[in-house]
């Protein structure tokens, strides 16, 4: 498990994350929801190590954050941000090769090229696996970085609204075979979404942030509810349930 | 997989065959009379094997040398900043390094060449971390904006240089560190170049992280590497080499700019497949400069320096006028 203690992270003399202590990864899909500022991402990244913490202690499967070795962290917890990378001309296949990297060091054993295939294989990326990033659509290059995660062979996995800029059949295809990997493959995903009804439908656990401070986290019947929602977004939003899910109504 | 040109052991034989014949040509061209048939006539202690020792494979070496390490250079600066448009001439690192070399020469003359390299070193270590702070502190990344902070960083620190080289009657000497010239190479006057060599290797044995570290500092602590030793790694590489063309022979301006983007452009940005074909291509670019100015005024010579300049200038601006096209 992830474990946050008191968690605190400032910006200046605003505490952007205001201790926090939340355990995190439990099997399937968390979703991180909340406003603009909520610190969300400041949380996720502190805990890739991406930020430092000010204070508190995070551990994943007991092991210290800010102590553990790099590499053996690196196993146990990959870390993808929206960042574009359109700068380097690698291909498909090379970018997922260094998910590999922790394991071997940089050397390719065949059981690192078995894991390379299967990633490619998982997220149907075989046919572009020779193109480079920069030739592909915004949806190919997203699942060329899953796949990268994918052989990094993680237990835990956190992505930072990985939606974002994908239009809407992408988001649904990207918000599947992230179901799929947390059902078939194990994995236990973290994520942070804007979209609050893609987090209702395919969540196990949804962890709403208000102002630095987790507001409530629980199932998705109990977060996307027309009383935390008014909290969370200030916003009188109704929620109505389809095919099971709660979805909230918030474009009228 | 679609198999991409230059990734087959065959094209890397190619480039190296083709490159050694430039070399071979290089060694034959020039004013005395060194061809296979005066070596064979006059044997080992002839004056055309004399000359081929003390001058002709001298020059050629560190043509070679110099222009592997320098095009090396500027690949790995564009991995560590994630700009194609920069190399040590355009980051501050290739001025800084001649302001070090101008103030070792005047506060310590009598210094073995290898104490004067290791001061120029520290200097454009120091110009080259300046570059970098400079960079995080601008809020705006636009493409051209990395090289135009780099080359106003250089021109500030070109001036200072310039300014004191220029009270101590030292500008003409200032000129030969900065304009690559390689009509003076002997035996003795070139050898530092493989410090350059062998840090360029160290560069291909951690080719791998460095490409990491091309692809942002949140990529590299994913995979557990620190990105700040690979910073440093890389910085240092580009200010050795730097430092050790400008105290040999002189800077080599834009090889380290067109070269590597020539090879990005063909094979991709994945450091283990791109090192060696960028050693190659930048050794042979300045064996084929060096030619033109060794034949366009023949028995004169044009600097290396400006041939390279006016052929870089060009590429430079074609690069750049390429890419706000695929911009817009």
């Amino acid at each position: 498990m992830i474990v946050l203690q008191s968690v605190t992270k400032r910006y200046a003399d605003t505490a952007v994350v205001d201790d926090v202590s939340i355990e995190l990864g439990h099997p399937g899909i968390t979703s991180v929801i909340g406003a603009n500022g909520a610190g969300k991402s400041t949380l996720l990244s502190m805990i890739g190590r991406l930020l430092q913490v000010d204070s508190g202690t995070i551990t994943v499967d007991g092991l210290d954050v800010t102590t553990t070795r790099g590499a053996l962290l690196a196993r146990r917890l990959a870390v993808l941000r929206q960042d574009n990378h359109l700068t380097a001309r690698l291909t498909v296949r090379d970018l997922v090769a260094f998910g590999r990297f922790p394991h071997g060091r940089g050397r390719l054993r065949p059981s690192d090229q078995e894991a390379i295939d299967r990633a490619i294989d998982y997220l149907d990326l075989d046919p572009v696996g020779g193109r480079f990033l920069d030739e592909l659509s915004g949806g190919q290059r997203q699942r060329a970085f899953l796949a990268m995660t994918l052989a990094q062979d993680t237990e835990y996995l956190l992505l930072d609204e990985p939606l974002n800029s994908l239009d809407l059949r992408h988001c649904v295809q990207t918000m599947r075979l992230l179901r799929r990997a947390a059902d078939d493959l194990g994995k236990r995903i973290v994520l942070v979404l804007h979209d609050i009804n893609f987090a209702a439908a395919y969540s196990d656990r949804i962890v709403a942030m208000r102002a630095g401070r987790i507001h409530v986290a629980g199932k998705p019947t109990e977060v996307i509810t027309t009383g935390v929602l008014r909290q969370v977004y200030g916003l009188d939003i109704a929620v109505a349930e389809f095919g099971g899910h709660p979805m909230a109504i918030y474009h009228l | 997989m679609i198999r991409r040109i230059g990734a087959t052991p065959a094209a890397v034989v190619a480039g190296v065959a083709l490159t050694a014949a430039l070399a071979l040509v290089s060694v034959f061209v020039g004013v005395a009379d060194v061809t296979p048939g005066s070596l064979l006539r006059g044997g080992s202690d002839g004056e055309a094997a004399l000359l081929l020792a003390a001058s002709r494979l001298p020059r050629t070496i560190a043509l070679v040398l110099a222009g592997a390490a320098s095009a090396i250079a500027g690949l790995i600066m564009q991995m560590l900043v994630r700009n194609r448009f920069v190399e040590p001439s355009t980051t501050g690192t290739t001025e800084a390094a001649a302001l070090g070399l101008l103030v070792v020469t005047v506060t310590a003359p009598g210094l073995p060449l290898t104490g004067k390299m290791a001061v120029a070193i520290g200097f454009a270590l120091v110009g080259t971390v300046l570059f970098l702070l400079l960079l995080r502190r601008l809020p705006v990344r636009t493409v051209v904006l990395a090289p135009l902070v780099g080359i106003m960083l250089g021109s500030v620190i070109g001036a200072v240089t310039t300014f004191f080289a220029y009270r101590l009657d030292l500008l003409q000497t200032l000129d030969t560190w900065l304009t690559g010239d390689f009509s003076g190479v002997l035996r003795g006057r070139y050898e530092l170049l493989w410090v350059a060599f062998a840090a360029t290797a160290a560069a291909w044995v951690a080719a791998d992280r460095l490409t990491v570290a091309g692809l942002g500092r949140e990529f590299t602590t994913n995979l557990g590497m620190r990105y700040g030793r690979l910073l440093a790694l890389g910085v240092t590489v580009v200010a050795t080499v730097a430092s050790v063309v400008v105290v040999t022979v002189g800077a080599i301006p834009f090889l380290g700019l067109i070269v590597p983007n020539i090879v990005s452009l063909l094979l991709g940005d994945n450091a283990r497949r791109t090192i060696p074909w960028v050693a190659v291509v930048g050794a042979a670019f300045v064996l084929v400069c060096d030619l033109i100015g060794r034949v366009l005024r023949y028995p004169y010579e044009i600097p290396l320096g400006v041939v390279v300049g006016v052929v870089g200038a060009a590429v430079f601006l074609y690069l750049l006028l390429r890419s706000s096209e695929r911009a817009h």
